[in-house]
């Protein structure tokens, strides 16, 4: 115990001009969002400029109408489509890594993803639903209902006596294995336009993006966000363990169980509109937290504006690295991803989380 | 004011009896309750059971009309965390559970005064993964401590300490019982410092209540002899204080013949989560 004398207000300043540095931050990643997006919105096969672009955004109607079509009918919905995906991916990702205590958990590494792409797709090849009773969101609802038995399977698994966090990676990489092997065989039965979808669908593209699909993912996150915001200090006292956060007077099985649920609701929207877009929900959270820390009322933000930031960016990229060409950004994404998920197995765990 | 009155507790793990038929008189605020007794012995299921955090039968009178949130709170033993959080942002979580997200400054300015008192100012910065052993033991006092309780349940909150910071604590929690007039019971391995910090010893085996008392009272030989099957007296020490002297283990080597003085902790192998 060493004295500390003079500087008993230290504690309190410090934590203010920690708590304002952080504030700063997701102002500035906020800023940096809005670029990326106009950026977007100004590359494709014709290039604007971003003056041009920004002043279409704020005046429509003293554009041109060819510049009016492009930048909000068709470039505006797939923009908007890439941020609220990767909101959504990396909020789910860093819940999932909260109530799991488990670095290497997201929905995309736990299988989660592979759920969904596997009840969109039996919606999409046999026109099975999942959930008889809304036929015309048969392709959502099947990836949300498969999304969210996965999201138990590994909820109650991990509730088991002796299971360790790399036990549920391994579960998580069987649920991926599984899925993908059904999947594959939906792929072998399907007919010719059905497998085109699936394909495509398996790779991950946000070019189908319309503006309902946009609407409904921000829904999700919308949804999601203040059920979230709400257990806030609940969800960050979990990462001091259960027996401390019990201590503390949080229901720490129920909280778990209400996380995992929204959670899949987050995870599966995406995947049914979007197709299997991996390693956002990795990624994003583990950047959030080091920007940040572990508070969620700035690591939920700070995750919500890193997945989408870093899937705007890619949407970029995807446009750009072959000129005239769009690249499935699911590809991009998972090229990017896999070095820093290895990285995160090798790093020594305790360090960087 | 509040005081604290067992009537028949009991809880279950799983399905194994881990607590049964533990009946206290009334236990008064400003007093420190070592509670005794080896390993799995039930003192953490015990303490669960109080603060309501685990179900069984019987009953926890607290005396107290009101119930408030954080009228007793309980004190795990401590297992580490890899949370990037620093120490100042656990112990506003402690504090901020089930209330408002805006942290207010008169809450910033309780939680500086605990760091103060604890002498630990200087680790607010720091990360919880940084911490030593010991450290963390201190963080999770101010943990409890800013949550105001009365009722004060702690799990071998000085088994990672070194000696200076185990008395330290232990005479902190003793004028923190006397200055708030709160009760304070410690689970504790160390029957010397029981008898020097504490007023009552609660003695626990196999999950019932061996005895209950002043702690001149409960722990002498046949409390060594019954609860931890170890041969050994209680004596007055050149200090004029009582002291536990132990021979040895019970049964096994009455023959032996150095008679050591030692810390009754000293012979209890280093714990394990019970």
């Amino acid at each position: 115990m060493t004295t500390n004398q003079g500087s008993i207000e230290a504690g309190s300043v410090q934590y203010k001009a920690r708590s304002l540095r952080r504030f700063l931050l997701l102002l500035a990643m906020a800023m940096a969002l809005l670029l990326s997006i106009a950026v977007d919105l100004a590359t494709g096969p014709a290039n604007y400029a971003l003056s041009d672009v920004i002043s279409t955004l704020l005046h429509p109607f003293e554009a041109t109408r060819q510049m009016r079509v492009v930048i909000w009918e068709i470039r505006m919905p797939v923009a908007l489509m890439a941020v609220t995906v990767g909101a959504a991916l990396s909020t789910a990702g860093a819940q999932m890594q909260t109530i799991l205590a488990n670095p290497l958990a997201s929905p995309f590494t736990l299988g989660i993803s592979a759920a969904a792409g596997f009840g969109a797709a039996l919606a999409l090849v046999l026109g099975v639903a999942v959930l008889p009773a809304f036929v015309e969101f048969m392709i959502p609802l099947n990836a949300f209902a498969m999304a969210m038995g996965t999201a138990l399977i590994i909820h109650f698994f991990s509730r088991m006596r002796g299971v360790t966090v790399e036990t549920i990676v391994l579960l998580g990489i069987a649920l991926v294995f599984t899925f993908n092997a059904l999947l594959a065989l939906l792929q072998y039965l399907a007919s010719e336009q059905a497998l085109a979808a699936v394909v495509f669908w398996t790779m991950g593209s946000l070019v189908k993006a319309t503006w309902t699909k946009v609407a409904v993912t921000a829904a999700a996150v919308a949804i999601a966000l203040p059920l979230f915001i709400n257990q806030a200090w609940a969800l960050t006292a979990l990462r001091l363990g259960d027996a401390k956060a019990e201590s503390f007077g949080v229901n720490v099985q129920g909280l778990r169980l209400r996380t995992m649920l929204i959670v899949s609701l987050l995870a599966a929207i995406p995947v049914s509109f979007v197709g299997t877009i991996g390693f956002i929900g990795l990624v994003g959270p583990h950047i959030a937290r080091m920007l940040v820390g572990e508070d969620q009322r700035f690591f939920l933000p700070a995750s919500i504006l890193c997945g989408a930031l870093i899937l705007s960016a890619t949407s970029v990229l995807s446009k750009t690295l072959i000129p005239g060409a769009i690249l499935p950004i699911g590809v991009i994404t998972a090229l990017v991803g896999v070095p820093f998920f290895f990285s995160l197995i090798f790093a020594s765990r305790r360090k960087s989380w | 004011m509040v005081t604290l009155q067992l009537e028949n507790l009991g809880t279950r793990y799983g399905k194994v009896q881990v607590v049964s038929g533990v009946t206290t008189p009334v236990i008064q605020p400003g007093t420190v309750t070592a509670v005794i007794g080896p390993n799995a012995a039930g003192k953490s299921s015990l303490f669960k059971r109080i603060a309501g955090l685990a179900s069984g039968e019987g009953r926890v009178n607290t005396g107290s009309a009101a119930k408030q949130r954080n009228t007793i709170c309980y004190m795990p033993q401590d297992t580490g965390s890899t949370a990037v959080l620093s120490v100042y942002e656990s112990i506003i979580l402690a504090a901020k559970q089930g209330s408002s997200l805006r942290v207010r400054d008169d809450e910033l300015d309780r939680i500086d005064s605990i760091l103060a008192a604890l002498r630990i100012s200087d680790l607010a910065a720091r990360n919880l993964g940084e911490l030593s052993g010991g450290q963390r033991q201190l963080v999770a006092i101010a943990q409890t401590l800013v949550r105001d309780p009365k009722i004060l349940l702690m799990d071998e909150p000085t088994s990672a300490l070194d000696l200076h910071r185990q008395m330290e604590v232990l005479s902190f929690m003793r004028d923190i019982a006397k200055g708030q007039n709160i009760i304070v019971m410690i689970a504790i391995h160390d029957l010397n410092h029981a008898l020097q910090y504490c007023d009552h010893a609660m003695a626990i085996r196999n999950g019932r209540m061996v005895t209950y008392g002043p702690c001149a009272d409960v722990i002498d030989g046949n409390l060594l002899r019954d609860v931890y099957q170890v041969d050994g007296h209680v004596e007055v020490n050149s200090l004029g204080q009582s002291h536990v002297v132990l021979r040895g283990p019970h049964d096994e080597t009455k023959s032996r013949q150095t008679t050591a003085v030692m810390h009754a902790a000293a012979t209890e192998t280093p714990l394990a989560a019970q």
